[in-house]
Formats: C-alpha cells, sequence, structure tokens
C-alpha cells in the first residue's frame, strides 16, 4: 500500500562500502602486507640510526619519515583497494600518462644526487622516483590492451603493449636503471604468458637466451669473467656481497640480538638494498623466515584468487602486479644471499624508502582491488565439471 | 575494408525475410561466442597461473633454503680481519757470491689519513708540511676537508718520521705497516738488481715486487715461501763490482765519455763477477723513466745488456779464429792487404797503410780491416753467420735480467758479400757488450761455449758445447797477448797478469743514417791471464776523447785500453790472482815451479 502511494523505497546499489570492502578483501594478503610494513619500521629503528647519524640527523629521523610515508601508503593502498576494477583502470591508465610524462622529463629536470644516474625530481622535502609509479600504471595500460585484443574484432594490443614496454625499457635504459627496466619487461612478459602466449615461443625464447648467454660466456672475457666471479666460492668480505653474506652467517637461526648486529655500521645500503642482511643478522633465520613466507603469502594468494577470476583484464593486471611484488622481493633476498649478481633493488615496504613507499601502496592496492572476491559465474563452472 | 561473415547465417537470412533487424541476433551472437572464449581462455589462464604460483612458491624456497644454509654455517672469516685479505710481502734477500747482502727488506710504516677521524684537519695540514717538505699544505687542507675518506700520504716514511707524526696527535693520520726492499749498496750493482715497488698495497700490508733487473726476472723465486727465505745467490762479487765501478767512473770522467761499461766475466763459467753500468742509479730511488729523448740517456739504460752497439775490431778475433779453424790460414799464412780494398762502390781502408801483406797474427795485432775482409771472403757468408750464431751473437742473451730477453743483436737485413766483409771486422752487426763477453769467453777458455749468468754457479766438467778446437782457442791466446806486447793494445799490459785481449773502435752511427766523424765507441776485450785464461773484461766507452800526443785521441788503445788495464791492476788481487813476475834476467835463478 505504502508502495503504492509512495513509490518504492530506493534500492540501495549495495551494502555499505566498508563492510562490503572487508567482506570481499583478501584478508590474508592484506595482513601480511600490514605485518610486512609494521617489520620495516623495526628493522627501520636498527638500521637507519647509523645513516642518520652521517648524515647529521636524530638517531630516528629516517624511521619517522618512514611511518610518515608508510601511513601515506597504506591510505592510498586502503583507498585503492575500495575502488572498482574499472575506477583502477581509468585512473591507472592516467596515472601511466602522468608518470611517463614524468620519465621523459628526467633528462630536463631529473636530478642524480651524485649517484650517476638521473632516475629522481628533487621536491625540496623529498624526491620522486617516477618509474617507481610508472610500473603499476604500465601494468594497468597493458592489461586493459591486452585484454581488449582479446574481445572479438578488437585491436591488436599485445603489439601495442609490447611496443609501449620496449619504449618504456628505453627510457629507463637511458637513465640508465637496467633494474627497472628488468621488472617492466618481466611484467610484460609474465601479463603475455597468462594472456595465452603459444607455448613453441616461448620454448624458443628460452633455448634463445641460453643460447645467447653461452655464447656470450665463451665469447666475452668481460661477460665470462662477471658470471665466474658471481660463481666463484669465494667472497671478498669487504665488499657489500660480503658484509651481508657474513651478516647472515652471524646471525644463525636466532640472531645476535636485537641491535647487536654491527653490518648496518658497515654496509651502506643497510637500511634499503640490503635490509634483509640486519634483519638475519639481529633476528635469525626465524624472521627472515617470516619475511620470506609474508612476501609468498602475497603473490601466491593473489595468484590463486586471479586463477578465478573471468574478466581478463582484472586477471592480467592482478598478475602483473602481484609478480612484479614476489619478483622484487626474491631479487632483492637473492642478492643477498649471492643467488643473483648485485643489482639495486629495495624490498617492497619493508625498506626504507619515501615516494618509492606510496607507489607501492598504490600498486598493492590495485591488487588488493583486482583480487577481491567477486561474483565469478561460480555455478556455471561447477555445472561444466558435472558434464565432463 | 575486410568483411566479417554474418553469423549464425541461418537466422541472419531469416530474420532479413522477415524485415527486422539482424543486428540485434549477431551481437547476441558475439556475446555467447565472446562468453564461450572468455571461459576457454580462463581454463588456459588458470593453469598458467598455477605455473606461475608454482614457480614463485619455488623461488621464494630456494631464497629461503639458501638463507637457511648460510645461517647454519659459520662465519668463514672473523669480522676483526674483514679488512682485507693478507698480502704476502716477505721477499727473500739477494746476496753476492761470497754471501754479502745486495738487498734486504726493511720493515716501515706508510702514512694515510682519514679525513672523517680528524679533529683539527688544518693543524694537521700545517705540521705535516713542516715533516715533509715536500707536502703542499693548501692540498693536504683541501683533501682533509672534502669528501675523501681515506688518503694516501707517504708510501715509506723513517722511524724519525712516524714520531714526529705521532707527536701531532692527529687521531684521523694512521700507519700502515710495510716492508720495503732496501739496496744498502746503494748504486753498485743497481743495473743488476733493478729495484722494487709496491704492487697491491692494503692498509696492513702491501705487496713488494721486482720492477726490473734480476728483481723482476726472479720475482716469482723471491715470493716464493716455499723456498724459506733462502736467499737468491748471485755471481757478483762485491768488492770486485765497487772497484770496477771506482775505476770506470774515474775513467769515464777521465776520458771525457758520456757512458761507459765494464763486465768481468769468468772465463770458464760464464758468471758474471761484475757488471757495471755508467752513469747509474741508486735502485732505493729508482728515477723514472725517461718519456721523452733517447731511453739510452737516462741512467736506467743498462749498457751492458741493453746498449747494440757496432763493436768494431774486437770482432777480427771470430774472423782469425774462424779461418784458422777452418784450415784457410795458419798464424803466418801471408793475407794480401793492399788497400783499398774496392768493392763496387765501397772501399775498406785501415788505419795505417800495412804494405802489401801482412801474417795472419799481425793482421789481429795491427786490425788490419783489409786483411780481416780478405779473410772473411774465403770463408763466406753462410759459414760465417753459421759460425757467430754458435758464438751467440746473433740472439737475445740468456743472462737472468727482465731487460735481456728483449735484446737481440742487428744484423743485417740481407748478409751480402759486403756484409761479411765489414762484419768480420766489427761493422753491419751490433751487439750488446754482454754478447761480446759470452763470445769472447768461448773462443779462448779452450772453445767451449759459455752462457753468461748471473747466479752462482759451479764450473760444469767437459764441454757441454764446443765452439772452436782447443787448439785454435790456443792460437787465438797466443795472438791476443800479442796484440798486448806490441800491438794496438800495448797500454793494457799488466805486469804479472799476462794480459790478451782486442780493441775496437768504431764511429757511431747518426740517428738519420751515416757515421759521425768524432764520436766513437771504444772498446777493449781483454783476458787474464792469456795463457789460461780466468777471466774475461769488457770495458766500452761512449764517446770518449782524451788529448795526447797534441791532439785528440779516441781509439780504444788511447781510451778504453788504459781504463781496463788499471782496472784489472786493481781487481785482479781481490779475485785471489797472484801476479806471475818472471824474473829478471840479472837475478841468474830459474824459478822450478811455486
Amino acid at each position: 500500500m505504502t508502495e503504492m502511494v509512495y513509490g518504492t523505497v530506493a534500492a540501495r546499489p549495495g551494502e555499505p562500502v566498508l563492510p562490503r570492502w572487508w567482506r570481499t578483501v583478501d584478508r590474508w594478503s592484506l595482513s601480511a602486507i600490514l605485518l610486512l610494513f609494521g617489520i620495516g619500521i623495526l628493522l627501520g629503528l636498527a638500521a637507519s640510526p647509523p645513516l642518520a647519524a652521517k648524515n647529521g640527523f636524530e638517531p630516528f629521523y629516517y624511521v619517522k619519515k618512514q611511518a610518515v610515508f608508510g601511513g601515506a601508503a597504506l591510505l592510498v593502498m586502503f583507498v585503492t583497494s575500495m575502488m572498482s576494477p574499472k575506477l583502477v583502470r581509468r585512473l591507472g591508465v592516467l596515472g601511466f600518462f602522468i608518470a611517463f610524462a614524468g620519465l621523459a622529463l628526467l633528462p630536463v629536470f631529473g636530478t642524480d644526487f651524485g649517484k650517476g644516474a638521473v632516475r629522481w625530481f628533487s621536491l625540496g622535502f623529498g624526491s620522486v622516483q617516477p618509474s617507481e609509479f610508472l610500473k603499476p600504471g604500465f601494468i594497468v595500460l597493458g592489461a586493459w590492451l591486452m585484454a581488449a585484443s582479446m574481445e572479438i574484432n578488437g585491436p591488436p594490443g599485445k603489439l601495442y603493449s609490447l611496443v609501449l614496454a620496449l619504449i618504456i625499457v628505453a627510457f629507463l635504459a637511458m637513465q640508465p636503471d637496467f633494474g627497472q627496466a628488468v621488472l617492466v619487461l618481466f611484467g610484460w612478459g609474465v601479463m603475455y604468458f597468462v594472456a595465452g602466449a603459444p607455448l613453441i615461443l616461448l620454448i624458443g625464447l628460452a633455448g634463445a637466451a641460453v643460447f645467447a648467454g653461452t655464447v656470450a660466456y665463451q665469447n666475452s672475457e668481460h661477460f665470462a669473467r662477471r658470471i665466474d666471479g658471481f660463481l666463484s666460492p669465494e667472497v671478498d668480505p669487504t665488499t657489500q656481497i660480503g658484509y651481508a653474506t657474513n651478516a647472515i652467517q652471524e646471525g644463525g637461526f636466532f640472531g645476535v640480538g636485537v641491535g647487536e648486529g654491527t653490518v648496518k655500521w658497515s654496509l651502506p645500503d643497510a637500511h634499503t638494498d640490503f635490509i634483509i642482511a640486519v634483519a638475519a643478522e639481529e633476528y635469525g633465520l626465524v624472521l627472515v623466515l617470516f619475511i620470506i613466507a609474508l612476501y609468498a603469502v602475497v603473490t601466491v594468494r593473489s595468484l590463486f584468487r586471479l586463477m578465478k577470476e573471468r574478466d581478463p583484464f582484472i586477471r592480467l593486471a592482478g598478475t602483473g602486479i602481484a609478480c612484479l611484488f614476489g619478483l622484487q622481493a626474491v631479487i632483492n633476498m637473492g642478492v643477498a644471499v649471492r643467488l643473483l649478481p648485485a643489482k639495486g633493488m629495495t624490498l617492497p615496504f619493508v625498506s626504507n624508502g619515501g615516494s618509492s613507499l606510496v607507489a607501492g601502496g598504490i600498486a598493492i592496492g590495485m591488487l588488493l582491488a583486482f583480487t577481491r572476491s567477486r561474483p565469478q559465474g561460480e555455478m556455471s563452472d561447477i555445472l561444466r565439471r558435472s558434464w565432463r | 575494408m575486410t568483411r566479417t561473415p554474418l553469423r549464425p547465417l541461418a537466422r541472419v537470412l531469416e530474420a532479413r525475410a522477415k524485415g527486422e533487424n539482424p543486428d540485434a541476433i549477431e551481437r547476441e551472437n558475439i556475446r555467447l561466442r565472446h562468453e564461450r572464449m572468455r571461459d576457454r581462455m580462463r581454463v588456459r589462464a588458470e593453469s598458467r597461473l598455477l605455473m606461475m604460483a608454482v614457480m614463485f612458491v619455488m623461488l621464494f624456497a630456494v631464497v629461503g633454503a639458501r638463507m637457511g644454509v648460510l645461517a647454519s654455517t659459520e662465519p668463514s672469516e672473523p669480522r676483526a680481519s674483514a679488512g682485507g685479505e693478507s698480502i704476502v710481502a716477505q721477499r727473500a734477500d739477494i746476496v753476492d757470491r761470497n754471501g754479502r747482502l745486495l738487498a734486504t727488506n726493511l720493515v716501515t710504516n706508510a702514512l694515510y689519513a682519514q679525513p672523517p677521524m680528524m679533529i683539527e684537519p688544518a693543524r694537521a695540514a700545517r705540521e705535516l708540511a713542516k715533516i715533509f717538505p715536500d707536502l703542499d699544505e693548501e692540498e693536504l687542507v683541501e683533501d682533509f676537508t672534502g669528501k675523501r675518506k681515506f688518503l694516501w700520504i707517504k708510501r715509506k716514511i723513517s722511524p724519525e718520521q712516524q714520531q714526529m707524526v705521532h707527536d701531532i696527535g692527529e687521531p684521523g693520520l694512521l700507519f700502515g705497516p710495510r716492508e720495503m726492499r732496501l739496496y744498502p749498496n746503494g748504486r753498485l750493482a743497481a743495473h743488476v738488481l733493478g729495484g722494487a715497488g709496491f704492487g697491491r698495497e692494503g692498509v696492513h700490508s702491501a705487496e713488494v715486487i721486482g720492477v726490473a733487473g734480476v728483481e723482476k726476472a726472479f720475482d716469482d723465486y723471491l715470493r716464493d715461501p716455499a723456498n724459506g727465505g733462502a736467499p737468491l745467490e748471485l755471481s757478483l762479487d762485491l768488492t770486485v763490482q765497487a772497484t770496477a765501478r771506482r775505476v770506470l767512473e774515474g775513467g769515464m770522467k777521465i776520458m771525457d765519455a758520456k757512458g761507459a761499461t765494464a763486465i768481468l766475466m769468468d772465463a770458464r763459467t760464464g758468471e758474471l763477477v761484475s757488471l757495471v753500468s755508467l752513469p747509474d742509479f741508486d735502485p732505493n730511488d729508482r728515477p723514472v723513466p725517461l718519456t721523452e729523448g733517447d731511453p739510452s740517456d737516462s741512467p736506467l739504460f743498462n749498457r751492458a745488456v741493453q746498449g747494440v752497439y757496432e763493436l768494431g775490431s774486437t770482432f777480427k778475433v771470430f774472423t782469425a779464429a774462424q779461418a784458422l779453424e777452418m784450415g784457410v790460414a795458419a798464424p803466418g799464412t801471408m793475407v794480401d792487404t793492399q788497400g783499398p780494398l774496392r768493392w763496387g762502390k765501397f772501399r775498406i781502408r785501415d788505419f795505417h797503410d800495412y804494405g802489401s801483406e801482412m801474417s795472419l797474427t799481425d793482421v789481429i795485432v795491427k786490425s788490419s780491416n783489409i786483411g780481416t775482409a780478405r779473410l772473411a771472403q774465403q770463408i763466406g757468408g753462410d759459414r760465417q753467420r753459421v759460425f757467430l750464431e754458435r758464438l751467440g751473437l746473433t740472439e737475445p742473451t740468456p743472462v737472468e735480467l727482465v731487460e735481456a730477453p728483449g735484446i737481440a743483436p742487428l744484423l743485417p737485413a740481407r748478409w751480402s758479400e759486403l756484409s761479411t766483409m765489414t762484419i768480420s771486422y766489427g761493422h753491419g752487426l751490433s751487439a750488446s757488450p754482454l754478447h761480446l763477453a759470452a763470445a769472447y769467453a768461448s773462443v779462448v777458455n779452450g772453445g767451449c761455449k759459455v752462457a753468461p749468468t748471473l747466479v752462482r754457479r759451479a764450473p760444469e766438467p767437459g764441454c757441454a758445447e764446443r765452439v772452436i778446437s782447443e787448439k785454435t782457442s790456443r792460437t787465438i791466446r797466443g795472438m791476443l797477448r800479442e796484440v798486448v806486447t806490441r800491438g794496438t793494445a800495448s797500454f793494457a799490459e799488466v805486469e804479472g797478469y799476462a794480459v790478451g785481449g782486442k780493441t775496437g773502435t768504431a764511429d757511431k752511427p747518426r740517428p738519420r743514417g751515416g757515421y759521425y766523424e768524432d764520436r766513437v765507441i771504444a772498446t777493449f776485450a781483454g783476458l787474464f791471464p792469456a795463457h789460461d785464461p780466468d777471466y774475461v773484461l769488457i770495458v766500452t766507452l761512449d764517446e770518449p776523447t782524451v788529448s795526447a800526443l797534441g791532439e785528440a785521441q779516441r781509439t780504444a788503445g788511447w781510451t778504453a785500453v788504459p781504463v781496463a788495464s788499471e782496472l784489472i791492476r786493481r781487481v785482479a788481487p781481490l779475485l785471489d790472482m797472484r801476479p806471475e813476475i818472471e824474473p829478471g834476467p840479472a837475478f841468474g835463478v830459474k824459478l822450478t815451479g811455486n
């Protein structure tokens, strides 16, 4: 009756945002990220005072900075993770173009902070590295292009995305920043793989890589020496790797104790690239394995959740971000344990950093947005299975 | 434009027939196909994502396992010694044939600075500049206050200097222990020893490596810990070396020569008892090599080994020896010396006109170019070359100096008959004085080839490689003795030591071709005692002049020979040789053995 008089009650489009978010978000990954951030603060307390002392700041300057930027990063992450995939895509593509403009303008306005590579914009209170923001943007745009190519009568998006990736790689190589270039290429490769790259092509590429490596090893003395030096079991204890290895060995299973470590005094990058060595020395293998487990949880859980995803864009973009996140962690820790040749790469969310933390927050926020559970036509899957 | 087929055709056609819009049907069809395709792709992506997940699990597991392995191993090195790998600085001593020290090590300190630890950089710089006058105070201040975290100030400092630096009391000035090479005899044997410098350098130690001479040639041996610090024993005799150097330096000054070298070699074993090259240098403080100009003007240049010269008439002995050995001539055979000897457009002359012919002995004694050239013509170029090869005059000497292997004699490009004739009296083939010493020793010691060496070596019984017969060698020795008693080297006579030898004076070649008129290389190649030579001596003077008989004399008989005779007079007693003085006839006593 009431309805006949007043019309129907305006139907609510859905549940309130926050409860729905909490119900659908991947809470395991979220917890892992928060834990990683906490561990980062904890390790920063140990690792950064020597640097602060050297640069003339109060001891916990870098920890406070980490907390401020980390807080901002977490905020950004929460907000992003509440967005719908479509909004993420739009903002991501927009963000990509802004970041790309920033990257292209680096040679003009950028600074190198005396490190020999022009990668940063100096903003007075801090610095911004456009390539950090470019990565999630590129993943979103690339995934969109690839997803579009899967439409019937769609554009050749895979080719477009490859060209885009190569352009970015060229810009990054100019800086030079080969680490980020490798990550961008890897991100594209992962998306291409999941988007259905022909297996023969993949096998061929792998074969070509092995062949090229062998040829280079046999013909280029420089290359061979680097590889041999990396493979040789002796570590010069005065190199960064040497200190890191020594720190891990000193730490043993349970560490030398909080604040008792010494590696942070000898390693200039103890608070960023080699923070895992600080963790290993002071807290031992236990904490290191816990950190590894946290990264594994985020990466692997995201991949598993994406397996159910029906939307190709979400699947591809989520895969790209999750894999980049995992790979960055693997490379950072692989360097510290001498599985990989030295390459400056931070440990996401744990390493001390400014704008890169915010960029990481954006990326993880996107990942969480993509991996939220959505109706995925599970019934049809079940039916299809039973038909077989 | 590409035409996309209408699908599903049957229904589209049916709709068209009914006048309906077929687009809706087509869209519906595309949606369904899309749905199916998505499902297919998701199934494929599912397996690929699973592969990725497994890959990441494996990667993380590998990193974790590696962490576990590392954590469970002991640290390879204690932290305290992480400063750098230890550098072995032990270097064996070098001694002469009697065990006297030629080179040893001395513990010293290197001075370095760590500016971040400095309290008063300006004062430290001022005090340092006071202690070391060669340091510049302003530069030091700049270094100490700049961005540098570490810098070397001095490689070697004395204990007194170290104490003075201590007294500055600056914690940023630090010392690194060093072993430095010390040559207690200074310039003596500088060219033989060469010198040593620092190789890899760390704060706690530095490697001492040889940079020249025997120090470099025996670098591996001297640094080999397996030798247990046993010294390297050279064939040099320190006292003889000191005397030879003193005499040669005096002679060089008197004869106004710009360089000189003396080689004293054991005629049987080839051991170099003394090797002097002037000008020389102090191996404790090696001068830097010349960057421009003629390297042979540098004091680092070892004239005895590195200098290749046309050694002039000293080569005539080889021609005579070969002629005797081949039976071309006997000592008494008359040789045509009618001059000048024309060959094509060239003329060969003698210093004096010796008449139309003279005996082979006189050809050597008077040093006739024409006579030697005639003999060489009879010997022939090929055989001459083979003979000189056997004497070692065509390839680098095997002496244990790092400089030696690169110094090969300069041979004529084509061994023509004219070359044969000029080489017979020492022109057209340039060799080092050391080559000459070894060849002379081989010819006069009874005909056994010797190889020059700087390492003490026991005499070998028998004759490893015969160059000429015992008889020829004896004849040559007689001729060389006659050169001194009645020939060009009359100043070489040292009573009681029966010196024999041959002079050689060669015009110096101009760098741009042709020869100088007034610059010569004067050489005396001698042996003593002539009847059974123990030693061969080569004295070479570079551009000597001495005024005698009212004019400037440059020939070896006036320049190199007097120096050589003084050298023998002073050195022979040091070599434990007794003068054998024949009692004059007035005594009327006949010596019957000693």
